[in-house]
């Protein structure tokens, strides 16, 4: 601001004058620097781990006990990826007949079944003409006990 | 260069991702109160139903052809939005999220083959959350809408436009005479920033398709019509009129108004209701950063029953000084209820608007000759407010005159039809057979 532009009767204006303070992006240690400063890594994200492509994950509810020797029970929640590509042996989300199923997918010369992990269980053989799409592949289950 | 990314009949999309068996019957998404349809799946289109269309016209369709209707699910819209417009995203170096289904991308420096490029990103949306795009691709924004156009009607009519234009339609790199062909082949209403009003107008001066629309002096028009018609015809001849906005505008104003899904008699539940109204509308001012001077309350009974005595009444309290303090604003808002409330009429909705607004940086400083000086630490109390319901779950701290949260409200809205959060709620997840 110029003062000088004003005249001794009358009021200066009340102005906060900004001021730049430098904040230096660091602390300053008094002591021994801490020998884990060298060594800094950042903590397991489960997130990250369980999550590959987080917009075409979604989670879904386990009803059933057919895939139990694949260690998916009932109540379990399942992480879907959908952006793998389904191959013979991944455990996936199919639709059939207007519902979602979880089962092993097996393909072979052409033909390919919806496999149940549980002998009491039969498999689904898409009968000719019977389209079953694949939603999306588990990639992990979540089963969570009482604490 | 521009590309407009645009998810198909977008809520019913949604809703098909996680209920396989709506594939391939007609599906209908209904407004607030299950009023009217706000969304149809093709299915619902071939069967005649109208965007708007009223739920008691369309009811019948549940019988005789097997009308799905369902209760708009924002939240998992809201949800499903986000990650398609996050794989949109990757077409080009900057994004304009334009409405829910819609985002415009600007191509610029983006090199190669940008149809094939598009053709993979749609591709990827599909198989990634499962939602069927139409991407128009165009020199400026008004023609890729307009292309957008295409590209989805190529698609859901076949023979209305040349095949390849399906799914992705590309004006940029057209021979001028199949630009032409592909313009007189669109009716004008069709154009985006043609309202109803103006394709009217515009219909009697024969002006039909949008190549007859593209083909006039864009001075004339500004004479006849407007500034804005001007740009859009100066946009259909290919001048870039329209720069992407990175930042959606500060709103002008801010509403938050329902209908209730029951008629409402006692001024207690009312109050209720309007202070839920201002706390939410308070809630977006605080988004946007801005202060509101003057709050507008109204409330009125169903024009649709005639049977009931009619009443329908606003006014404005104009605030003490600007604020964006949900309690200040509640206050504002009840004392205008108070003043238009009238016993013994059957109330079907009301709403709270703020008016008046500007940033919150600029406040006018007041001398406190008064006692009511600005509460310092409200604006602090307000982030800890928005904090709290943000981590866990709106309502979870609201005013006191709000009521008790629960479905028990009974100005609560009707939703009858509504899926679970499928992606928002840990007890919503959809289920899979094991």
């Amino acid at each position: 601001m110029n003062h000088e532009l004003l005249s001794f009767d009358q009021p200066i204006p009340l102005s906060q004058v900004s001021t730049l303070v430098s904040v230096l992006p660091c602390r300053v240690a008094a002591g021994f620097p801490s020998p884990a400063d060298d060594h800094a890594v950042q903590r397991v994200d489960l997130m990250a781990q369980l999550i590959k492509h987080p917009q075409a994950t979604f989670l879904l509810r386990v009803r059933g006990e057919s895939m139990k020797d694949a260690g998916i029970f009932d109540n379990d929640v399942v992480l879907v990826d959908r952006a793998i590509t389904a191959r013979s042996g991944h455990i996936v989300i199919a639709m059939v007949d207007g519902e979602f199923v979880c089962k092993t997918l097996w393909q072979r010369c052409g033909r390919m079944k919806l496999k149940a992990a549980n002998v009491t269980f039969p498999d689904i053989n898409p009968a000719d003409g019977q389209t079953v799409e694949i939603w999306g592949v588990v990639v992990a289950s979540i089963k969570q006990f009482k604490a | 260069m521009y590309a407009l990314v645009d998810g198909n009949n977008f809520y019913v999309s949604c809703e098909r991702v996680f209920r396989p068996s709506l594939n391939g019957r007609p599906v209908v998404v209904l407004s607030n109160n299950d009023g009217c349809a706000i969304a149809r799946s093709n299915e619902a289109k071939a069967l005649g139903i109208k965007m708007g269309a009223p739920w008691f016209q369309i009811r019948h369709f549940e019988e005789s052809a097997g009308l799905v209707a369902l209760s708009a699910n924002f939240a998992l819209y809201g949800d499903m939005s986000d990650r398609m417009m996050s794989l949109a995203a990757g077409l080009g170096h900057h994004q304009e999220v334009y409405s829910i289904d819609e985002s415009f991308i600007d191509l610029t420096d983006i090199k190669g083959d940008i149809t094939e490029r598009s053709r993979r990103i749609r591709h990827r949306i599909l198989k990634w959350i499962g939602i069927a795009c139409g991407i128009g691709i165009g020199p400026t924004k008004t023609l890729a809408k307009l292309a957008n156009h295409i590209a989805k009607t190529a698609e859901r009519k076949p023979g209305s436009y040349p095949d390849h234009h399906a799914q992705v339609c590309n004006l940029g790199n057209l021979a001028p005479m199949e630009l032409d062909a592909l313009m007189l082949a669109t009716q004008v209403g069709e154009v985006w920033g043609v309202g109803r009003r103006i394709g009217a107008q515009l219909k009697e001066a024969g002006i039909h398709t949008v190549l007859d629309l593209a083909r006039l002096d864009p001075v004339m028009v500004k004479r006849r019509w407007s500034v804005v018609l001007e740009r859009t015809v100066r946009e259909l001849q290919g001048t870039d009129c329209m720069v992407l906005e990175h930042e959606p505008p500060a709103k002008q104003e801010i509403a938050c108004t329902r209908s209730f899904g029951h008629a409402v008699l006692e001024l207690s539940a009312l109050q209720e209701a309007v202070t839920e109204f201002a706390s939410r509308a308070a809630q977006k001012l605080r988004l946007q950063n801005g202060h509101a001077g003057q709050v507008l309350t109204f409330i009125r009974t169903s024009p649709f029953r005639a049977q009931d005595l009619q009443y329908s009444r606003s006014t404005v309290v104009p605030l003490r000084r600007p604020t964006h303090d949900s309690r200040d604003i509640s206050q504002a808002a009840l004392l205008g209820l108070q003043a238009i409330f009238r016993p013994g009429y059957r109330y079907a909705k009301a709403g709270v608007m703020l008016l008046d607004l500007r940033p919150a940086d600029l406040i006018q400083q007041e001398l406190a000759l008064e006692d009511d000086v600005a509460d310092p630490g409200a604006s602090r109390l307000m982030q800890a407010l928005d904090a709290v319901n943000q981590r866990f779950g709106r309502n979870t701290v609201t005013l006191a005159s709000a009521g008790l949260a629960g479905e028990q409200r009974q100005w609560c809205m009707k939703q009858e039809r509504r899926t679970p959060g499928y992606t928002t709620e840990w007890d919503g997840l959809a289920l899979v057979r094991a």
